[in-house]
Parts: C-alpha cells; sequence; structure tokens
C-alpha cells in the first residue's frame, strides 16, 4: 500500500486523471443510467482499442522527443497493402496478417526515422511531409475505392467473452481487446523494464547527456518511429476487423486524437516524460467522455470542441512555468543559518 | 590530512595518472606541448589557465577523445600505455563531470545515479531495486542523503552535483575531473561540496578541477597545475598562492595594480537600498552608491550577490525594504520598470542570457534601446547603424563587421558589447555581475578601463566578483556579503588587499 | 546546439548596386528567383497554355488564400513556435462573416453588414490568436501542442455549428472580392500584396518584427534585454489570427460558400513556403520577401500540374517529397557550404 502512495504521488499526472476519470464515470453512471453497464462498458473497450494501440506507439516517440502525426495514414497503407497481397496469396490468416503488418509499418516508421536521424530535420515537419506522401499515394493508388472481400480470419467477429444482460441486451468484447492489451502490455516492458526503453527517456530527457554516455544515437531514432509503425500496422488491422472493410482514408484524423489523448496522459512534446498508465487513462478520457456526450444525446459535433478545449485547459494547467511559480526558491530553502 | 592529500598515502606511491611531453597539434595549431601532467591518489588538484591555453584539450587526452603525438609517456598506475581510448579511460576510471552535469531531470535520482545499469546495446531486463540500492549504497558512502525516488529536476544545482559525483563514483572512478564545479552555489553548497571531495579524498578517489575562475582555484585545491598557450607553467601548492600570483602565472603578464579608490560626493545617492530582503537569498541588504562611484561587491562563491543584482533590476521583487533611485522609492514589477528609472544590468552569464548570440552584433546592441532608434513609428537602419558604430568606437570592440553574429567575437569584446548595449540606454546606475567571466586575464585590464572612464563620467556602478583583487583594485567601497547578509564594508585605500583577501576568506 | 552561422547576414544591410539589392533580400532570394524562372520554362516547354493570360490569371486568383495563411504561420515560426491551426481558424472567421450575413438579411443583406462581418471575423480570428499567445508566453507550453489542441477546438465549432456542410446564401456584391478585378489585378491579390508590403515593413523595420527575431533565437536573454517578450507572443499570435481572418474573408468571397475543412490541404505548404523561402525551421531568421517568392514558385508549380492534367493525389504526395527535398537541401548547404538555397542551415 505504501508503495502505491508513493508511486501515485510521484506521478500527479496519472493521480489527477485517475481521479477525474472517477469522477467523471460517477456523474455519468447518475445522468446516463446505461453508463454503468457491462454492454456499454465492454463496447467502450472495444472502441477504444484501436486508438490506445496507436497511443502505446506514439507515446514511444514522444518519450524519445519526437513527434508523429503520419501514424494513421501509415496504418491505411498497411491495411491496404496487407489485404491486397494476403488476398491474392491466397487468404493467409491472424500470423502472416499481423507479421506482414507489423513488417510493413516498421518499414514505413523507418522512412521517418531515416530523414529526423540521417538529415536532422524536425519531426514535426518530417511527418507533415510523410503523411502527405503516404496519403497521396495511397489515394492515388486505390483511387479511393475501398476493398469489401476480405479474408474470412480477419473479419469474422471473434467474440472473447460475451453474456447477456438482464436487460436482454448483450455484452460482446471483442478480439482487438485482446490485441490492444497485448500492445499495452509490450509497450509497457519496453518502457520501463528494459534497458532500451531507459534509454530512450533519456535521450528524450537530454541528448546530449545520452550521447556521452554513449548511447546509441540512430538506435534512439529508429526503435520509436518503428515502434510506432509496428503498432500503427497492427492497429490498422484490428480496425479493419470492426469495420469489415478497407477505406483508405477512414483513419484520417485519427492521429490528432489519439495525440490528445496521449498529451492528456503526460506525455509532452519535449520528451523524456509519459508513461503507459497514464496513456491509458488519456485515451480512456477521452473516450469515456465521447461516450458519454453520446449517451446524454448531444451532438456529436461537439465532441471534438469539447475534447480541445479539454487539451488547451490540460496543458495549460500541467504547465511547468506554473509548477515553478508555486514551488518557488525550493533550492535555497533554510540554506543561510 | 595534510595539502589535501590523506596522510595513509606514502609519498612514493604511483601516480594513478602520470603524462611526459604530451603534444597535441590541430590544424598547426599547437593545443599542447609537451606537457607533464600527474595526478596523485587521493589529492584534490586544478588545472588552471586561461581560454585557449589547453585545459580542455588535455582532459579529451586524458579520457582518450583525442590522440596526443608519439615521443609521449602516458601511464596509469604505474604502467605504460600507448596511449587512451574512451573505453581505457573509462576502464582507468577517469571520468568527467562537464559543467552542464548531463543529468536527466526527468528520472528518478536512483537511475540517474546507477544510469550505468541502463546503458548497452543489448536490451536487457531493468532491475530496478538494485538500481535503488546502488544508489543508496553510494549515497551513504559519500555521507549524503536525497529522495532517491523523487524526479532529479526538483532539485538544485549543488544536489544535482552530487548526483553527478554518485554516478561516477558507481561508474568506478578513480580520478573525477569537474569542469567550474562551484560557480552557480552558494557558501553552504560550496563547503558540502569540499566535505565530499574530502570523502573521496580519504578513499584514495583523486579529484581534478578545471577552472581560470581564481578564487575557486585557491580555495578547493591543494596543488595548481597552471597551463598557458599550450604550455605548462609549473606546478605549485596552493597554500602559499594568491590570486594576483597566480593570475600572473596564468597569463605571463605582471599585472600592475593601483588602488583607484577615490572619494565621491554626498549628494543624493543614485541607488539607495534599506533593509533589502528576500525569503532564501539576502537578508536586512541596506547600501547606498553615489553618482560617479564604483561599489565591489565581494564575497565568497555564492552569498546572494547576484540574487540581490537581479532584485535591484527588478526581475526578482524583494519581500521587504525599499530600493530608491535618485531618492525616489522606486516599485519595480519588472526589468522594463527597472530600465526605466536608468538600471541597466550585464549579466554573469553571456552566452545564454547577456547577448542573443546567433544574432548580429548590430542587433544586439540596439535591443535594449527600440525608441531610440525609431523614425516615423519604424527601426530607422541608419540611426541603428550611427549608433552601432558609436559604441562600437567608444569600446574600442574588435568587429569584422557589425553585422557578423555574436558568436564570432572573442570574450572579452562579446563582453563589450554587452556592457555597451545597457551603455546605450543611458543609465543612471550599471550593474556588472562577474563582467570578466570567460574573459582572458589579460584582456579584463581593458574593460577595466572601461569602467572607471564610465565612472568618471558620473555613472554609478555596482561591481559584483569573486575576485577580491578585482573589486579591490577598481571600487571606490568594497562590501563583503556572506550568506545573504552585508558582513563588512572596506576602504581600498585603508586596507591593504591581503587584509580584504584573509576577510573574506576567514 | 547552434554554433556560428556562416554566410548569415543579418535582415538590413546598406550596400549600393546590384550588391546591394540582394543583401537587402537575402542570398536566397537569387536561387528563388532562379528557381522560379526553370520551373515556369520547364512547365511552358511541356503544356503550350502555360504562359498564357488564363494561366496567369487562375493562379493570381488561387496565391492570395495560400499566401495570407503562409503569413498567419510565418511570424510564429520565426519567434520559434508553430501554427497549426491556421486553416481552420480561416474557416471558422469565415463562418462568422457567414453568420452574420445569416442573422441579417442573408443574400439581401447590404454593405454595412459586410462590413460589420468582417470586423467579427477578424475579431475572432484574433482572439484565436490571443488564447493561443497567452498560453504559450505565460505557462512555457510547447507551441505545437498549443496550436494543434486550438486547431482540434476551432475544428470541432467549426463542425459543430455547420453539422459538416456548406453555408452559403452570401450577397452578390462580395462577388468582386473574390472575382473581380482592380486594373487588371486581382483584388484578392492586391489585398495579399498589401498585406505582405505590411509584413516585410514590419518584420524588417517594425519593433515587433524585431522582437519576434530576437524571441526566436533566444527568448530568456531578449527578455533581460528588456523586451516584453510575453506582450510580443501575445501579439504574434494575434496578428496570426488577423490573417486567418482575412484568408477566411476572402475564401468565402471566391467560392460564395463556407466549409469547415476547406483549404486543409494549405497547411503543408504554407510550412513548406516558410521553409523553401529561407526561414529557420527553429526561429530567429526568415526574410519576408523570399517566402513571397517561395510562395509564387509553388503557386506556379500548382497551376503548372494543374495544367498538365495530373492528378490531384500525386500532387498532394509531390508537395511532401518536395518539403522534404528541401529540407534535405539546406541540411546538405549547411553541412558542404555551398550557400544561396536558404543558408540559416542547423545541424
Amino acid at each position: 500500500m505504501r508503495s502505491l502512495t508513493r508511486k501515485l504521488r510521484a506521478s500527479p499526472t496519472e493521480s489527477w486523471l485517475l481521479g477525474l476519470l472517477v469522477v467523471i464515470s460517477v456523474a455519468l453512471s447518475f445522468a446516463a443510467p446505461e453508463y454503468l453497464t457491462f454492454a456499454n462498458l465492454f463496447n467502450l473497450l472495444n472502441t477504444s482499442s484501436v486508438n490506445l494501440i496507436f497511443a502505446v506507439g506514439l507515446l514511444v516517440v514522444l518519450i524519445s522527443g519526437g513527434i508523429d502525426i503520419s501514424f494513421a495514414v501509415a496504418a491505411s497503407v498497411v491495411q491496404y497493402v496487407v489485404a491486397t497481397i494476403l488476398i491474392d496469396a491466397g487468404g493467409g490468416g491472424w500470423v502472416s496478417g499481423v507479421l506482414l503488418a507489423a513488417a510493413v509499418g516498421i518499414a514505413l516508421g523507418a522512412v521517418n526515422a531515416i530523414f529526423i536521424y540521417g538529415f536532422g530535420i524536425i519531426s514535426i515537419v518530417v511527418t507533415i511531409a510523410t503523411f502527405n506522401i503516404f496519403f497521396g499515394l495511397l489515394m492515388f493508388v486505390t483511387h479511393g475505392v475501398s476493398i469489401y472481400a476480405l479474408p474470412e480470419w480477419w473479419t469474422h467477429r471473434t467474440v472473447l467473452l460475451s453474456f447477456q444482460q438482464a436487460n436482454g441486451l448483450w455484452a460482446d468484447l471483442t478480439l482487438p481487446v485482446l490485441i490492444m492489451a497485448i500492445g499495452v502490455a509490450a509497450t509497457f516492458v519496453l518502457v520501463r523494464h528494459t534497458t532500451t526503453g531507459r534509454q530512450l527517456y533519456a535521450f528524450g530527457d537530454n541528448p546530449e547527456g545520452a550521447r556521452r554516455l554513449g548511447i546509441n544515437i540512430a538506435a534512439m531514432h529508429f526503435i520509436p518511429y518503428c515502434w510506432l509503425g509496428m503498432m500503427a500496422g497492427i492497429g490498422g488491422l484490428a480496425q479493419v476487423h470492426y469495420t469489415q472493410e478497407v477505406v483508405p482514408n477512414a483513419l484520417i484524423g485519427r492521429e490528432l486524437d489519439v495525440l490528445a489523448a496521449v498529451v492528456l496522459g503526460g506525455a509532452r512534446l519535449g520528451g523524456g516524460r509519459g508513461s503507459v498508465l497514464g496513456c491509458v487513462l488519456g485515451v480512456f478520457l477521452v473516450s469515456v467522455t465521447q461516450n458519454g456526450l453520446n449517451l446524454l444525446g448531444i451532438s456529436p459535433y461537439a465532441f471534438k470542441m469539447i475534447i480541445g478545449a479539454i487539451i488547451l485547459v490540460a496543458i495549460t494547467l500541467s504547465s511547468e512555468q506554473l509548477t515553478r511559480m508555486l514551488s518557488v526558491r525550493r533550492r535555497t530553502a533554510d540554506q543561510h543559518g | 590530512m595534510t595539502n589535501g592529500i590523506a596522510d595513509d598515502v606514502p609519498a612514493a606511491t604511483p601516480p594513478i595518472l602520470s603524462l611526459r611531453n604530451v603534444s597535441v597539434t590541430f590544424g598547426g595549431v599547437k593545443a599542447l606541448q609537451e606537457v607533464s601532467f600527474e595526478v596523485l591518489p587521493g589529492e584534490v588538484q586544478c588545472i588552471a589557465g586561461e581560454n585557449g591555453s589547453g585545459k580542455s584539450t588535455l582532459i579529451k587526452v586524458i579520457t582518450g577523445v583525442y590522440r596526443p603525438e608519439p615521443g609521449n609517456d602516458f601511464a596509469v598506475g604505474g604502467k605504460t600505455v600507448d596511449a587512451m581510448t574512451p573505453a581505457q579511460a573509462r576502464a582507468a576510471g577517469f571520468q568527467v563531470i562537464w559543467q552542464d552535469l548531463s543529468l536527466f531531470n526527468e528520472m528518478t535520482v536512483a537511475e540517474n545515479i546507477a544510469i550505468e545499469a541502463v546503458l548497452g546495446a543489448v536490451p536487457r531486463r531493468v532491475d530496478h531495486a538494485a538500481m535503488r540500492r546502488t544508489a543508496t549504497a553510494v549515497l551513504e558512502r559519500l555521507g549524503m542523503q536525497l529522495d532517491i525516488d523523487a524526479p532529479l529536476g526538483g532539485f538544485g544545482v549543488a544536489q544535482r552535483q552530487i548526483v553527478a559525483i554518485a554516478r561516477a563514483l558507481v561508474r568506478e572512478a578513480r580520478v573525477i575531473f569537474m569542469d567550474e564545479p562551484t560557480s552557480s552555489l552558494t557558501r553552504q553548497e560550496t563547503l558540502l561540496l569540499l566535505d565530499i571531495v574530502r570523502t573521496l579524498s580519504e578513499s584514495g578517489i583523486a579529484v581534478v578541477f578545471v577552472s581560470h575562475r581564481l578564487a575557486e582555484v585557491l580555495e578547493i585545491s591543494t596543488r595548481v597545475t597552471v597551463l598557458r598557450d599550450g604550455h605548462l607553467v609549473g606546478v605549485y601548492p596552493t597554500k602559499d598562492m594568491t590570486q594576483t600570483r597566480l593570475a600572473e602565472l596564468m597569463t605571463g603578464k605582471t599585472l600592475n595594480q593601483a588602488v583607484t579608490a577615490r572619494d565621491v560626493g554626498d549628494a543624493v545617492p543614485v541607488l539607495s537600498v534599506s533593509g533589502l530582503t528576500r525569503q532564501g537569498e539576502y537578508k536586512d541588504v541596506s547600501f547606498a552608491i553615489h553618482k560617479g562611484e564604483t561599489l565591489g561587491l565581494t564575497g565568497l562563491l555564492g552569498a546572494g550577490r547576484t540574487e540581490l543584482a537581479l532584485s535591484i533590476f527588478g526581475m526578482a521583487r524583494p519581500d521587504s525594504g525599499e530600493i530608491a533611485i535618485d531618492g525616489v522609492p522606486v516599485k519595480l514589477r519588472s526589468n522594463r520598470d527597472a530600465i526605466r528609472v536608468g538600471v541597466g544590468y550585464v549579466s554573469e552569464d553571456r552566452l545564454s542570457l547577456g547577448l542573443i548570440q546567433q544574432q548580429s552584433i548590430a542587433d544586439n546592441l540596439v535591443v535594449t534601446v527600440l525608441d531610440r532608434i525609431l523614425e516615423a513609428g519604424l527601426i530607422s537602419p541608419r540611426k541603428q547603424q550611427r549608433l552601432v558604430a558609436t559604441w562600437i568606437g567608444n569600446l574600442a570592440i574588435k568587429v569584422g563587421a557589425p553585422d557578423d553574429p555574436v558568436t564570432t567575437l572573442s570574450g572579452g569584446n562579446q563582453q563589450r558589447v554587452a556592457i555597451a548595449k545597457w551603455l546605450a540606454t543611458e543609465p543612471k546606475l550599471l550593474i556588472l555581475d562577474c563582467p570578466t567571466v570567460g574573459v582572458d586575464v589579460g584582456a579584463r585590464a581593458g574593460i577595466f578601463e572601461i569602467v572607471r572612464q564610465l565612472a568618471a563620467e558620473g555613472l554609478a556602478i555596482l561591481l559584483i566578483s569573486d575576485e577580491v583583487p578585482e573589486v579591490y583594485f577598481n571600487s571606490d567601497r568594497v562590501l563583503h556579503m556572506k550568506s545573504g547578509s552585508i558582513v563588512g564594508e572596506y576602504d581600498p585605500r585603508r586596507v591593504s588587499l591581503a587584509e580584504l583577501e584573509r576577510a573574506v576568506y576567514a | 546546439m547552434v554554433e556560428a552561422v556562416p554566410g548569415l547576414r543579418s535582415k538590413r544591410r546598406r550596400a549600393s548596386g546590384l550588391a546591394g539589392l540582394a543583401a537587402a533580400v537575402g542570398p536566397e532570394a537569387i536561387g528563388l528567383a532562379v528557381a522560379l524562372i526553370a520551373v515556369i520554362a520547364i512547365f511552358s516547354v511541356f503544356s503550350p497554355r502555360f504562359l498564357t493570360r488564363a494561366t496567369f490569371d487562375s493562379a493570381a486568383f488561387q496565391l492570395p488564400e495560400l499566401g495570407l495563411l503562409t503569413l498567419a504561420m510565418l511570424m510564429p515560426i520565426i519567434s520559434g513556435g508553430l501554427n497549426l491551426s491556421v486553416t481552420f481558424t480561416a474557416n471558422i472567421c469565415g463562418l462568422t462573416l457567414a453568420w452574420v450575413f445569416h442573422a441579417y438579411g442573408g443574400m439581401d443583406a447590404g454593405p454595412m453588414v459586410f462590413l460589420v462581418g468582417s470586423l467579427a471575423a477578424l475579431c475572432v480570428g484574433a482572439a484565436t490568436g490571443l488564447v493561443m499567445g497567452m498560453v504559450i508566453a505565460f505557462t512555457g507550453a510547447h507551441p505545437i501542442l498549443v496550436s494543434l489542441s486550438m486547431m482540434i477546438f476551432v475544428r470541432g465549432l467549426g463542425e459543430f455549428l455547420t453539422r459538416g456542410g456548406d453555408i452559403s446564401g452570401f450577397p452578390d456584391f462580395i462577388r468582386p472580392i473574390g472575382h473581380g478585378t482592380l486594373l487588371g489585378i486581382p483584388i484578392p491579390m492586391l489585398i495579399l500584396i498589401a498585406a505582405f508590403v505590411v509584413w516585410h515593413v514590419m518584420m524588417s523595420r517594425g519593433r515587433l518584427g524585431f522582437g519576434t527575431y530576437m524571441i526566436g533565437s533566444n527568448i530568456e536573454a531578449t527578455r533581460y534585454s528588456g523586451v516584453n517578450t510575453k506582450r510580443v507572443l501575445v501579439m504574434i499570435y494575434v496578428l496570426s489570427g488577423v490573417m486567418c481572418g482575412i484568408a477566411g474573408i476572402i475564401m468565402l468571397a471566391r467560392f460564395n460558400s463556407v466549409r469547415v475543412g476547406h483549404g486543409e490541404a494549405y497547411l503543408l505548404i504554407t510550412v513548406l513556403a516558410c521553409f523553401l523561402g529561407g526561414v529557420n525551421p527553429f526561429g530567429g531568421f526568415g526574410r519576408v520577401t523570399s517566402v513571397f517568392l517561395a510562395l509564387v514558385i509553388l503557386q506556379v508549380l500548382s497551376s503548372g500540374l494543374n495544367l498538365l492534367g495530373a492528378n490531384q493525389h500525386l500532387a498532394t504526395a509531390m508537395w511532401g517529397i518536395l518539403l522534404i527535398a528541401v529540407m534535405v537541401l539546406r541540411w546538405a548547404s549547411a553541412r558542404f557550404g555551398f550557400f544561396g538555397r536558404g543558408g540559416s542551415g542547423e545541424g
């Protein structure tokens, strides 16, 4: 218990988010009784999965001090490539699907890394460019046409857990949740329990200091963007499982929602900060808010507006200058006897 | 312990490190010429020299970054080696703590100290518990206590330095090189650092400071190796060394310095400060500066002088007390208010606060006086040019072209630009905070000539410096500040430099 | 991290003759002018219809929106930040004007309504800039994040108000603003040129411009020198918002409708125009005149591709490739020291 409180004290952001999530959930459970049902909560998990897979990938990039807004388009490219190749090859299965998706995703991530590391171009500029390159080429090649005839294994609705509630509604937990859990667990192990992950934090925090310690700088660029690429690819697979079709421009715009959630979760643009827990909380906060607005009958158009406002407020409140202003002169306390 | 070397080290103990006749040449420039250097176990030594003397080149040779020319003798622990590679240096226990400390603010203290455990190209599992144990153990060894689970960012410079030293120990240092370690420490913190250094010394670990801050050199080390222009001048015990003699050794010039103190009028003081207090920084400070007077402010490293200066410059509001300009009390809400009432501040940190390094000399010179070079509401290039030419001439600044970026200038010339930009505001009071940091001892005389000229023209000057001779020879009165309070006032005509130094170093 | 920048000259120089002109507009301008001529030449070869009045007209009508948005992007970049919300802010300003129109007569509204609506639109733009500027100045939050969240918010607000649809039904008299000409020059182009002149004067001779450059290089040192950096930052983003407002009004006039998302594709191109025009991605350096040249080059490219019937999606990809190419060239020029291509490269 003591180590838990120690952890919470050391991570104010996560504590805040947890608290906020609890407060909103409690409020919602009164305002919209359907909220606290298994059906709704399972549905929430289902619909958050893809975003969460993307989010943990993006988290690693942010920790290393970079940013990437091309991953959603990259996910679309992966969907299309995997679909095309596997349909040609006669169907494939989850294993070949995941491997292929990971490989293509990693390759796309590597493109970003090459320009960021090799030519010293800042990541926002590179990924704005690759966003447009990937999107333009994708739309050109596909002519905007969706693929409906997908292999059975991909689109067959696989349910992990299912039961019928008292009111007759079914609560189903679907496959993407499992994929998400694996992705989240893998990222957690990477950033918290591997030396590579800790090196990423160090590099994001102080690149020059990391260099002096002999940390491999190329690795510090390639690993994050390739990890995000891999997650993007796998997330794309999961998304197709839901929608049961490959639509080239379905994921466009997701990148900003995911970025917003990850930043809400405590990662920051300067690098060196962020946790998987915070990421998960951030994504759920966004999902719960959207779910709540839905249940309360508020227009879905209002959602983006509210999210944007929340992020603005969140970054204002969590800024360093603000906290610095409040904990001033810590260094010189009790100096002079 | 005598001379900083643990008593149980027999005189004939082989040095941990010994270099003889080391030479390094870069593109035609001899950075080091037949320099010899040695470090004994457990000693506290300083390598002193101006910019360009070869100090950092020497360190880089020792840590394997540079390869010296053949014909040198390089011995580690009594055994000769050909030359060092970074890996060998690391194995030999030579660690450098850079001035920026190379630490990671977002990581915990434990992780910073035990960072060694997470290095390596092959991904391994991280043992957080082991890292915490390592950190606790080494801190105990140093006799220090820190919350190892707190992120490093919340700690001040002194504690961060302790973490850096702890990290060096974990990496099995036998010689720790530190770059100007006391520049941001208060008195208390400096004593703490000295305690730690003593602890290290007693366990046989040598600490070598690299510095050109005379006060620091003398206070901290017991032996000083002086370099000049890539040559070894000599190795001296610091016990009987004075700042003046050290400066002469470093520059090769005998500095003829005469007391310049004079009487100034008793009219209404330009600046008068009474009962100024800011919690944790300075307490109950009162003094006055008159027109044409240069008031020196000195004290041991730290002591609250810069904090006081910033308060007078409007950037750190005091908790209580009064500041008056020309007899009129002023409330300074920002440095713009201070500038408006005639205060200028030449920062100690020329690189990141005093000047905008990448921008041109001309632009740096006018940034404080934009409203004076306007014509019809817009900046007039003609007026700017005139102003720039005037000040380049007045202060004899050696520039290639006014449009060159400030980084192209030498330290001394950069400082002249920094001073000029404040003089352009036609201030009543100019605060000079350690104006000769990073300026070669040889070029300092020029800066003080300017200061004296300004004082003769009626400018009131607050001269802050660590270096006692500097304030002694260039002020009309000297205030001694210690741990946030003014503890003494001296007239250079009535007190000798030696007496003043004794008082300050008591 | 940044060493002395080789070959860098400040914005103001007094030399005479051609050398003086070159110094005044910057070394990169020569390279850009050559590139412009080359691009025009290449397209004229590939398409006989290229060098015609019609092409010039269509380009001259398209350029202003992009140009105004680029001006909105310029100051934030020079100050060391970025404004990712420019396109959607322009949309919301257009929406404001549309709303005023609808509230006061719709298609029968009079010129007075237009004036009031435009003023409202500019105020809305300024307001978004004010919020962003204040958050950035007072909390030190990262401009990318702040402008990103503003973008999400403004976009959401716009979609909420319009339900994702087109808003139209405006009086006829606004048509000339989007489609009319004065002395043969399209009116939007005149507005753009006026804006560029104002920006050029402000950046090269104004106190605000001076402050922007200094802040972009080192905000703390600038603050120590007595510049009110918080006020300058806020003004930078307010002006950015005002530019978005003007862009939004012109877009409304040109298309006679407002749709949230119109001009979304411009974001990349404004960033591209700035970097192509020699603006330093980290801030502190950049000339308005060079950015104008870069804009013209990009517009010519766009018009040329259109004329050649290039696929719109391929064009999108090409913009991305061009952005990377420009940045790689800057890297090469900084690394290997050949000048002319935006000399302020960073390592």
